[in-house]
Parts: C-alpha cells; sequence; structure tokens
C-alpha cells in the first residue's frame, strides 16, 4: 500500500498505522508514537441538512501535493513519517473522506506533524466537494490552491505547533 | 499553437465540458489560455482571481509560458478551507 494515495474505496486508519510502524521498523527505529486523524462527512453544512457528498480530485496533481507536504515534513520533522490517504467518488454522512497518520520518535512531533498534513491538504490539494442537500446542492469552494505561499505555510505551522 | 485544456468540478460544470483544445499565439501564458477559455465561456469569468492551474500534471502560475501540446488544468479554489471547515 502507498503511503500517498486517492482512492474510490473506504478508508481505515489501522491500515496505515501498521504502514508506518513498518517502515519506522524497517528504517530500524521504530517509532515512539503514531497519531491519525480522520476527516468524516457532517450531517449538515450551515444549517443545511446533507444527504450526501461527491469528491473529485485532480489526481495526478492531489498526489504531487501529498507529495510535497510530505517533503515539507521532512524539513520540519526529519525523522516523522506521514501517509495521506484521501477518498472520492460518493460518500455517505459519517463516512472517512480523508485519513492521515503520522508516525513519530515522541508524541509532540506525531502530533505536530499530524496537524500540519492536514492543514496543508485543506490549504493545497486539488479536491472538490459537491454537497447535495434535502432542499439542493452546492460546491464548497474556499482556497486557492498555491503551495508556494509561505503565509499559507506559516500558517499551518502555527496550528500544527500550537 | 494548441494546448489542450483541463477543467474541474464548478469550472467544468460551468463550461459544460471537461477537456477542450485552445488555441493561442507562440509563447502565451496560462492567463491568455485562461483569457481565451473565458472569451469562449463567459460563464468562467468570475472565477479569474481565483483560480489557479497546473501545467502537464504540476503546480503552475498563471504567467508561466505555455508550450504546443502542453495540458493545462483550471483549478477552482479548493473545498478545503472553507468557511466552517476547521
Amino acid at each position: 500500500m502507498p503511503r500517498l494515495a486517492v482512492t474510490r474505496g473506504p478508508l481505515g486508519v489501522e491500515p496505515l498505522v501498521a504502514l508506518l510502524e513498518g517502515e519506522a521498523q524497517a528504517r530500524g527505529e521504530g517509532c515512539g508514537a503514531v497519531c491519525t486523524f480522520v476527516g468524516v462527512v457532517r450531517a449538515s453544512h450551515a444549517g443545511r441538512r446533507v444527504r450526501h457528498l461527491e469528491y473529485e480530485a485532480y489526481e495526478p496533481l492531489a498526489l504531487k501535493a501529498f507529495a510535497r507536504i510530505e517533503a515539507e515534513i521532512g524539513g520540519e520533522w526529519p525523522k516523522a513519517l506521514v501517509a495521506i490517504h484521501h477518498r472520492i467518488g460518493r460518500l455517505e454522512v459519517g463516512e472517512a473522506s480523508v485519513v492521515v497518520a503520522a508516525a513519530a520518535a515522541h508524541r509532540a512531533g506525531a502530533f505536530e506533524a499530524c496537524r500540519y498534513a492536514i492543514e496543508r491538504v485543506k490549504q493545497i490539494a486539488p479536491v472538490w466537494k459537491h454537497e447535495f442537500f434535502t432542499d439542493g446542492d452546492a460546491w464548497v469552494e474556499g482556497a486557492t490552491a498555491a503551495p508556494d505561499d509561505e503565509a499559507a505555510r506559516r500558517e499551518a505551522r502555527n496550528r500544527a505547533c500550537a | 499553437m494548441r494546448v489542450r485544456v483541463q477543467l474541474f468540478a464548478r469550472l467544468r460544470e460551468l463550461a459544460g465540458l471537461s477537456e477542450c483544445e485552445c488555441e493561442v499565439p507562440a509563447g502565451a501564458s496560462v492567463e491568455a489560455v485562461w483569457q481565451a477559455l473565458c472569451g469562449r465561456h463567459a460563464a468562467l469569468a468570475p472565477f479569474s482571481r481565483s483560480v489557479s492551474c497546473a501545467v502537464n500534471d504540476d503546480f503552475a502560475t498563471m504567467s508561466a509560458a505555455v508550450r504546443e501540446g502542453d495540458a493545462i488544468a483550471f483549478l477552482p479554489p479548493v473545498s478545503g478551507g472553507a468557511r466552517g471547515d476547521e
């Protein structure tokens, strides 16, 4: 299983944790901490009831965005390992849309790298959410993807290390 | 010269197509491709300030020069970071 993926199937936390633990062991160091984040489809948005979502990604670029995030984490937390899997296609309320796992020698690094990864995914990954409500539908549009924007990177780092 | 254009999410819906070809002068920028596209699909124009782009599956800037046969992708703002999404 790759550390970075865009996939149509259901996501799980355990496979990513096992993957990182295996890789940390293979490096001969192991890891003292693994932190995970799971993004879950909410039942409502801005007061409207969500029936289901559809996620769309520009897959080759999303994988490059994930690789960029992985490289950034390598610069900030040199011994940390990260895995990012994003689901696309139709998702029901309560299903996981994204799973991030980060492994490090100690819990501080694992928490920070995990938070940094999801913040950066939200900022730069070319992934779009189309929400279908009981009374209509809407695309969710937030940030203009700008991977070289230093201010955005700093904000992600600040959130991760708060 | 001709370039290939890919559109995603709401841009794809507004233009009613996910891929097309665009004819632009040699040495044109990504921005010029976008303007040519907006000329054909006026519904895209409101995204001129928020659109981002990729060239040949790599992040690029709107000022980047394009070459014959390049694949130019236009991306509406991504869903992360939307209000209420923290």
